[in-house]
Protein backbone atom coordinates (compact mmCIF):
# COMPACT_ATOMS: atom_id res chain seq x y z
CA UNK A 1 0.00 0.00 0.00
CA UNK A 2 2.66 2.59 0.41
CA UNK A 3 5.28 3.17 -2.19
CA UNK A 4 8.52 2.42 -2.35
CA UNK A 5 9.65 5.93 -2.06
CA UNK A 6 7.92 6.83 1.38
CA UNK A 7 9.46 3.14 2.54
CA UNK A 8 12.93 4.21 1.89
CA UNK A 9 12.63 7.96 3.22
CA UNK A 10 11.10 6.58 6.26
CA UNK A 11 14.25 4.21 6.59
CA UNK A 12 16.67 6.93 6.10
CA UNK A 13 14.67 9.66 8.48
CA UNK A 14 14.94 6.34 10.72
CA UNK A 15 18.41 5.57 10.42
CA UNK A 16 19.60 9.25 10.62
CA UNK A 17 17.45 9.37 14.22
CA UNK A 18 19.00 6.56 15.43
CA UNK A 19 22.88 7.50 14.24
CA UNK A 20 22.91 11.17 15.38
CA UNK A 21 21.37 10.28 18.70
CA UNK A 22 23.38 8.01 19.26
CA UNK A 23 26.33 9.94 18.25
CA UNK A 24 25.00 12.87 20.42
CA UNK A 25 25.05 10.56 23.71
CA UNK A 26 28.55 9.20 22.81
CA UNK A 27 30.45 12.19 21.27
CA UNK A 28 33.11 14.12 23.31
CA UNK A 29 32.61 17.23 22.03
CA UNK A 30 29.55 19.09 23.80
CA UNK A 31 29.49 21.14 20.81
CA UNK A 32 29.21 17.95 18.69
CA UNK A 33 27.05 16.68 20.56
CA UNK A 34 24.63 19.92 20.25
CA UNK A 35 24.85 19.95 16.36
CA UNK A 36 23.97 15.73 16.87
CA UNK A 37 20.90 16.77 18.48
CA UNK A 38 19.76 19.37 16.56
CA UNK A 39 20.24 16.25 13.54
CA UNK A 40 18.16 14.31 15.41
CA UNK A 41 15.11 16.74 16.21
CA UNK A 42 15.13 17.68 12.44
CA UNK A 43 15.20 13.69 11.56
CA UNK A 44 12.16 13.96 14.30
CA UNK A 45 9.88 17.13 12.46
CA UNK A 46 10.39 14.76 9.29
CA UNK A 47 8.79 11.94 11.12
CA UNK A 48 6.20 14.37 12.25
CA UNK A 49 5.93 15.22 8.25
CA UNK A 50 5.60 11.75 7.12
CA UNK A 51 2.54 11.09 9.71
CA UNK A 52 0.76 14.20 8.02
CA UNK A 53 1.14 16.20 11.47
CA UNK A 54 2.14 19.47 9.60
CA UNK A 55 1.78 21.77 12.13
CA UNK A 56 3.09 19.23 14.74
CA UNK A 57 6.73 19.37 12.59
CA UNK A 58 6.69 23.02 11.69
CA UNK A 59 6.17 23.83 15.89
CA UNK A 60 8.71 21.46 16.43
CA UNK A 61 11.45 23.00 13.47
CA UNK A 62 10.67 26.60 14.94
CA UNK A 63 10.26 25.28 19.24
CA UNK A 64 13.30 23.21 19.21
CA UNK A 65 15.75 23.43 16.29
CA UNK A 66 15.22 27.57 16.12
CA UNK A 67 15.15 28.16 19.76
CA UNK A 68 16.36 24.92 22.01
CA UNK A 69 18.97 24.50 20.18
CA UNK A 70 20.26 27.95 20.25
CA UNK A 71 20.08 27.98 24.15
CA UNK A 72 22.26 24.44 23.69
CA UNK A 73 24.56 26.29 21.83
CA UNK A 74 25.30 29.39 23.38
CA UNK A 75 25.00 27.89 26.86
CA UNK A 76 27.75 25.44 25.64
CA UNK A 77 29.63 28.40 24.04
CA UNK A 78 29.19 30.47 27.68
CA UNK A 79 30.45 27.50 30.16
CA UNK A 80 33.41 25.85 28.26
CA UNK A 81 35.92 26.53 26.09
CA UNK A 82 35.79 25.66 22.37
CA UNK A 83 37.94 22.11 21.96
CA UNK A 84 38.22 21.04 25.10
CA UNK A 85 37.09 17.42 25.57
CA UNK A 86 35.35 15.55 28.05
CA UNK A 87 37.00 13.37 30.25
CA UNK A 88 36.95 10.02 29.40
CA UNK A 89 33.78 8.19 30.90
CA UNK A 90 34.85 5.54 33.64
CA UNK A 91 34.06 1.74 32.56
CA UNK A 92 32.18 1.61 35.74
CA UNK A 93 29.42 4.48 34.74
CA UNK A 94 29.10 3.23 30.90
CA UNK A 95 28.56 -0.41 31.67
CA UNK A 96 25.71 1.03 34.31
CA UNK A 97 24.43 3.12 31.51
CA UNK A 98 24.59 0.45 28.73
CA UNK A 99 22.68 -2.68 31.24
CA UNK A 100 20.24 0.88 31.78
CA UNK A 101 19.76 1.43 27.87
CA UNK A 102 19.67 -2.10 27.00
CA UNK A 103 17.00 -3.42 29.68
CA UNK A 104 15.06 -0.24 28.50
CA UNK A 105 15.46 -1.44 24.68
CA UNK A 106 14.21 -4.59 25.98
CA UNK A 107 11.52 -4.20 27.58
CA UNK A 108 9.98 -1.01 25.47
CA UNK A 109 10.87 -3.79 21.96
CA UNK A 110 8.80 -6.47 23.86
CA UNK A 111 5.77 -4.63 24.56
CA UNK A 112 6.13 -2.78 21.56
CA UNK A 113 6.31 -6.29 19.59
CA UNK A 114 3.83 -8.05 21.96
CA UNK A 115 0.21 -5.13 21.81
CA UNK A 116 1.35 -3.62 18.41
CA UNK A 117 2.47 -6.02 15.77
CA UNK A 118 -1.11 -6.18 14.09
CA UNK A 119 -1.35 -2.09 13.95
CA UNK A 120 1.98 -2.21 11.35
CA UNK A 121 -0.46 -1.02 8.66
CA UNK A 122 -1.17 2.91 8.61
CA UNK A 123 -4.60 3.42 8.72
CA UNK A 124 -5.72 6.50 6.26
CA UNK A 125 -6.27 9.75 7.47
CA UNK A 126 -6.55 12.65 6.08
CA UNK A 127 -4.04 15.65 7.17
CA UNK A 128 -6.07 17.66 10.18
CA UNK A 129 -6.68 21.30 8.80
CA UNK A 130 -5.73 24.25 10.22
CA UNK A 131 -8.96 25.61 11.37
CA UNK A 132 -9.59 22.09 13.00
CA UNK A 133 -6.78 22.50 15.07
CA UNK A 134 -7.53 25.95 16.25
CA UNK A 135 -11.08 24.88 17.35
CA UNK A 136 -9.42 21.78 19.12
CA UNK A 137 -7.14 24.66 21.01
CA UNK A 138 -9.16 27.26 21.73
CA UNK A 139 -12.30 25.47 22.46
CA UNK A 140 -13.59 24.94 25.97
CA UNK A 141 -15.60 21.88 24.85
CA UNK A 142 -14.88 18.43 25.99
CA UNK A 143 -11.88 16.85 23.94
CA UNK A 144 -10.83 20.47 23.37
CA UNK A 145 -7.88 22.65 25.13
CA UNK A 146 -8.46 26.00 26.06
CA UNK A 147 -7.73 25.58 30.11
CA UNK A 148 -3.99 23.81 29.41
CA UNK A 149 -3.26 26.19 26.83
CA UNK A 150 -4.16 29.19 29.16
CA UNK A 151 -2.08 26.73 32.25
CA UNK A 152 1.02 26.28 29.29
CA UNK A 153 1.10 30.34 28.66
CA UNK A 154 1.21 31.39 32.49
CA UNK A 155 3.75 28.36 33.19
CA UNK A 156 6.27 30.05 30.55
CA UNK A 157 5.32 33.10 32.13
CA UNK A 158 6.55 32.13 35.08
CA UNK A 159 9.36 30.62 32.93
CA UNK A 160 10.44 33.67 32.31
CA UNK A 161 10.73 35.97 35.34
CA UNK A 162 12.16 32.52 37.14
CA UNK A 163 15.12 33.12 34.69
CA UNK A 164 15.56 36.38 34.89
CA UNK A 165 15.69 36.35 38.79
CA UNK A 166 18.32 33.25 38.57
CA UNK A 167 20.61 34.49 35.41
CA UNK A 168 20.05 38.48 37.27
CA UNK A 169 23.74 39.72 38.53
CA UNK A 170 23.87 40.10 42.40
CA UNK B 1 7.16 -2.64 11.88
CA UNK B 2 6.73 1.50 11.86
CA UNK B 3 7.53 2.03 15.56
CA UNK B 4 10.43 -0.06 15.85
CA UNK B 5 12.81 2.41 14.86
CA UNK B 6 11.49 4.94 16.89
CA UNK B 7 11.85 2.72 19.79
CA UNK B 8 15.51 2.07 18.79
CA UNK B 9 15.75 5.23 19.31
CA UNK B 10 13.94 6.02 22.42
CA UNK B 11 16.72 3.58 24.40
CA UNK B 12 19.90 4.82 23.29
CA UNK B 13 20.09 7.80 25.53
CA UNK B 14 21.41 8.12 29.02
CA UNK B 15 23.80 10.20 31.24
CA UNK B 16 26.31 12.28 29.50
CA UNK B 17 25.67 16.14 28.63
CA UNK B 18 22.58 15.45 30.69
CA UNK B 19 20.27 18.55 29.61
CA UNK B 20 20.88 16.86 26.06
CA UNK B 21 20.21 13.39 26.78
CA UNK B 22 17.14 14.67 28.68
CA UNK B 23 16.10 16.68 25.55
CA UNK B 24 16.39 13.21 23.53
CA UNK B 25 14.52 11.65 25.93
CA UNK B 26 11.30 13.84 26.09
CA UNK B 27 11.56 14.39 21.80
CA UNK B 28 12.02 10.24 21.83
CA UNK B 29 8.55 10.10 23.91
CA UNK B 30 6.86 13.32 21.87
CA UNK B 31 7.59 10.60 18.87
CA UNK B 32 5.77 7.67 20.56
CA UNK B 33 3.02 10.03 21.14
CA UNK B 34 2.64 10.72 18.09
CA UNK B 35 2.73 7.72 16.43
CA UNK B 36 1.09 5.79 18.55
CA UNK B 37 -2.07 8.64 17.67
CA UNK B 38 -1.58 8.18 14.05
CA UNK B 39 -1.31 4.46 13.98
CA UNK B 40 -4.20 3.60 16.69
CA UNK B 41 -6.50 6.37 16.87
CA UNK B 42 -6.73 8.16 13.18
CA UNK B 43 -8.73 11.14 13.05
CA UNK B 44 -8.33 12.22 16.90
CA UNK B 45 -5.44 14.53 18.26
CA UNK B 46 -4.94 13.90 21.56
CA UNK B 47 -1.26 12.82 21.11
CA UNK B 48 -0.82 15.45 18.54
CA UNK B 49 -1.65 17.82 21.55
CA UNK B 50 -0.27 16.04 24.15
CA UNK B 51 3.01 16.49 22.16
CA UNK B 52 2.55 20.38 21.45
CA UNK B 53 2.32 20.82 24.89
CA UNK B 54 4.90 18.82 25.83
CA UNK B 55 7.25 20.78 23.48
CA UNK B 56 6.15 23.98 25.37
CA UNK B 57 7.07 22.65 28.68
CA UNK B 58 10.13 21.40 27.23
CA UNK B 59 11.13 24.90 25.67
CA UNK B 60 10.59 26.63 29.33
CA UNK B 61 12.09 23.58 31.19
CA UNK B 62 15.42 24.21 28.84
CA UNK B 63 15.25 27.89 29.12
CA UNK B 64 15.57 27.65 33.11
CA UNK B 65 17.86 25.09 33.44
CA UNK B 66 20.16 26.98 31.12
CA UNK B 67 19.31 29.91 33.36
CA UNK B 68 20.32 27.33 36.75
CA UNK B 69 23.56 25.90 34.84
CA UNK B 70 25.22 29.41 33.91
CA UNK B 71 23.92 30.76 37.09
CA UNK B 72 26.52 28.41 38.88
CA UNK B 73 28.92 28.55 36.12
CA UNK B 74 29.68 32.12 37.57
CA UNK B 75 30.06 31.06 40.99
CA UNK B 76 31.75 28.26 40.83
CA UNK B 77 33.95 27.92 37.21
CA UNK B 78 32.54 24.30 36.85
CA UNK B 79 29.82 22.80 35.06
CA UNK B 80 31.13 19.25 36.10
CA UNK B 81 28.18 17.52 38.15
CA UNK B 82 30.97 15.25 40.40
CA UNK B 83 32.30 19.09 41.29
CA UNK B 84 28.97 20.27 42.72
CA UNK B 85 28.62 18.79 45.83
CA UNK B 86 27.67 22.28 47.68
CA UNK B 87 23.90 23.44 47.30
CA UNK B 88 25.16 26.92 48.81
CA UNK B 89 28.82 28.76 48.07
Amino acid sequence: MESVGSIITYVIVVLAMIVFSVLAVTTRKILRAATYLLFTLFAAAAIYFMLDYEFLGAVQIAVYAGGIVVLFVFSILLTSKPGDNSEKLTSKSRVVGLIAAIAMLGVAGWALVSRCANYAVRPAMEAPLMSDLGNTLMGTGSGQYLLPFEAVSVLLLACIIGGVVIARRR
Amino acid sequence: MFCCGVYGFITRKNMIAMLISLELMLNAVDVNFVVFNRFLFPGQMEGMFFTLFAIAIAAAETALAIAIIINIFRVTKNVDVRGLNEMKF
